[in-house]
């Protein structure tokens, strides 16, 4: 016997899920629907005049070879976040695991940078990292190395995935957790009476009993290090020096808001998105098909 | 009962009778100490008469509060006066059906109006080639040197003797770096600073049709030899230590206020910060040359913003946008916020009255931007006005990180430079045209 939900209206389904769909519409359909409309225009900065401009925006766009540069960039960047994301979240969750005393207070502490702000978060770092008297900075003087973001660009990048990575890391936590917490113990009791160490137990049972939350979090990882970053390269970067952190969804928001270009922005985010959702396409079809559920 | 009644109703309806002010929105992007300023000069026009009301609003920077602008006007609901940054004049000027030329709507609203008040290198910049003032000069800025007198006492160098060349600043330099200090030189505004005010200085010009002033289909012209030459020596201070990158914008200003840093060229109006928050006895001086140029040192550009009336807005509140203009062109009112701010004095008339109450004597270095200002202006010195401005100075920032880092050399650098901000505006031309 299925148990079900069944409604004896016909209409009351509808109305139940209509404010959902009220905002899926107006805060996701109707933005990206107009990002496609103003990818083809061209106007000033009041819209007191529009032109049809057709794809001579994107165009533009993949002339610019900043542009393409910073295509590499934000592959750099997302790749640094989601794997340094999901390691250290995995090994946290591990560890918070098998703790018995107190483990309220680690994963309590552990869950909080979630609720910081991405801006927040990046100038809580930048104070850290600003030479010469951010705490880390000095710590790096110390032992003989000269941190300079500013001019530095693989340092500059070493900040803003710190950042990125620092804020992602409570939410992979807990999904981590929650996937470990479901794993039966006899299946990892079984594994050892036959003899195999922790690390083999980890890697033929727990890992692989893990892949839906793992591919999960990978969707999610690699979203929010296209997306939610903007904010943190705002507020420590400005994707500098040169142009070496200037990832792509940060161009957007510079041609859009501080150069007053909305079409060039629009096409930007319209080729965002389109990466996006192929990125997704390409994990769900050819990824999910290792994940053991 | 019913007298308690009738009492209650009939004040109601006074009350309500004396509501008649017309309120005028004013956004602009003062915080801190220019905030207060900003609120009292609209708090002494409210009290100085009863029909009209401004309400100042903070909008945040000055590009946010220019998107701001831009999302109400196009939703119908912008601001009566916009604060707009001097980078954002060309796009304003451009924007023609967003705007209400300030010659105009003075003149529509019967208030007596003389261009030829204002400070010519302070209104000239906001003035169309016809001659029609577009936007008030509210608060402008040049180009100034600030440096720690007390840095300057420990390292064996004369407080009272800045140095006046760029040669006098890398020696300057080089004697605070061996006296132990860690940051003798920087500078804010690196563009505004280091390649356009420079320019003008050494009577140069930035870019081609007078800077941008007459006409949109100019070009860059900063990576003529006397740049390289400028930003060659800048990099090679940077390679000794002397002159240390802060980073971008204003983000420099906090390193000298706090000491960090002793020598930095930065806008005038870093005055007022100092003032209140330095724990050292500063001094301010006029922007470093080159002695072997010939025509320097020329005067300044200016920095800062000014108001802009936007349209679709009722003609009374207009009259009442002129009369706040025309109350802060008051000579004492003009000269107050001077002496105040550190930024330019508006008229000729509230600069004659500073100098004459003896303030620039009491206050030395208040007069430094005056003077780099007060001069005739030659083609090459007017000013500059190019569209996408924004853009170009973020291209520069980005090259000449390139060079600080030792990426890059300074000749590449500036060719990088022109090469990426020319094609900014020959957008601006294709997007602008008639």
């Amino acid at each position: 016997m299925e148990k079900r939900v069944r409604f004896h209206s016909r209409w009351l389904p509808w109305l139940l899920i209509a404010p959902q769909m009220a905002i899926v519409l107006v805060f996701f359909f109707w933005p990206a629907g107009q990002a496609l409309l103003q990818s083809v225009q061209r106007q000033d900065a009041f819209g007191s005049s529009t032109e049809w401009v057709g794809l001579e925006n994107f165009a533009d766009l993949f002339g610019d070879e900043s542009y393409l540069a910073s295509f590499k960039t934000t592959a750099l960047f997302s790749v640094l976040v989601a794997t340094i994301g999901l390691s250290v979240s995995l090994l946290l969750a591990v560890m918070a695991d098998r703790v018995l005393r107190g483990a309220g207070f680690y994963k309590t502490l552990l869950i909080w940078p979630y609720a910081v702000a991405p801006a927040v978060a990046g100038v809580l770092w930048i104070f850290m990292f600003a030479s010469p008297m951010g705490i880390v900075a000095w710590a790096l003087q110390e032992i003989g190395m000269q941190w300079n973001h500013l001019l530095n660009a693989n340092h500059a990048m070493a900040l803003i995935v710190i950042a990125a990575v620092w804020k992602q890391i409570s939410y992979n936590f807990l999904f981590f957790l929650a996937g470990l917490q479901s794993i039966p113990r006899s299946l990892i009791e079984a594994a050892a009476i036959d003899g195999a160490g922790p690390a083999r137990r980890f890697w033929t049972i727990v890992f692989p009993l893990l892949s839906p939350t793992t591919f999960f979090l990978l969707v999610i990882n690699i979203v929010y290090a296209f997306f939610d970053t903007f904010a943190i390269v705002d507020a420590t970067t400005h994707g500098g020096p040169g142009k070496d952190t200037a990832i792509l969804v940060y161009k957007v928001y510079y041609d859009g808001f501080k150069a007053l270009d909305l079409g060039s922005s629009a096409a930007q985010s319209v080729v965002l998105m389109t990466i996006v959702i192929a990125l997704t396409v390409v994990q769900f079809r050819f990824v999910e098909k290792k994940v053991q559920y | 009962m019913k007298t308690k009644l009738s009492v209650v109703a009939l004040t109601a309806l006074l009350s309500v009778s004396v509501q008649a002010q017309t309120e005028i929105q004013w956004w602009h992007s003062m915080g801190g100490a220019l905030g207060e300023w900003v609120n009292d000069q609209a708090k002494d026009f409210n009290n100085s008469q009863k029909d009209y009301k401004v309400v100042p609003v903070f909008k945040g920077s000055y590009d946010e509060s220019m998107t701001a602008a831009i999302a109400a006007f196009r939703a119908g609901n912008a601001p009566h006066i916009l604060q707009v940054f001097e980078v954002g004049t060309a796009t304003m000027m451009a924007s023609k059906n967003a705007i209400v030329p300030v010659g105009e709507v003075m003149k529509k609203a019967g208030v007596t109006f003389d261009p030829g008040a204002y400070v010519p290198a302070v209104a000239g910049y906001y003035t169309a080639p016809n001659g029609q003032m577009l936007s008030f000069p509210f608060n402008s800025s040049t180009t100034v040197f600030h440096y720690n007198k007390d840095a300057f006492k420990a390292a064996g160098i004369d407080p009272n003797t800045p140095p006046k060349t760029w040669p006098e600043v890398a020696l300057a330099a080089a004697k605070l770096k061996a006296s132990g200090h860690k940051c003798p030189f920087t500078t804010s505004w690196v563009s505004w600073t280091q390649l356009e005010s420079f320019s003008a200085w050494h009577n140069t010009e930035f870019a081609t049709k007078g800077n941008g002033m007459r006409g949109i289909d100019a070009r860059l012209t900063f990576n003529s030899p006397l740049h390289v030459r400028h930003i060659e020596n800048l990099a090679n201070m940077a390679k000794s230590g002397l002159f240390v990158y802060k980073g971008r914008g204003n983000a420099a200003d906090a390193t000298f206020v706090s000491g960090e840093c002793a020598m930095t060229t930065g806008s005038s109006a870093l005055y007022g910060n100092i003032k209140r928050n330095a724990k050292f006895e500063s001094g301010i001086s006029t922007l470093p040359y080159y002695p072997d140029v010939p025509g320097s040192p020329q005067n300044t550009v200016i920095g800062g913003a000014s108001l802009w009336v936007m349209a679709g807005k009722k003609d009374n509140e207009y009259k009442g946008v002129a009369q706040f203009f025309a109350h802060l062109s008051k000579p004492e009112e003009a000269a107050k916020s001077h002496q105040r701010t550190g930024y330019l004095p508006l008229t000729k008339a509230s600069y004659q009255m500073t100098e004459k109450s003896g303030f620039y004597k009491q206050n030395p270095g208040t007069d430094v931007s005056v003077e780099q200002m007060i001069r005739k202006t030659t083609d090459k010195s007017r000013g500059i006005r190019l569209g996408n401005f924004v853009q170009i100075r973020t291209i520069n920032d980005e090259e000449l990180e390139q060079v600080w880092a030792g990426k890059k050399s300074a000749k590449e650098a500036l060719d990088a430079a022109v090469k990426r901000g020319n094609e900014q505006l020959e957008r601006f031309q294709k997007a602008n045209k008639g």
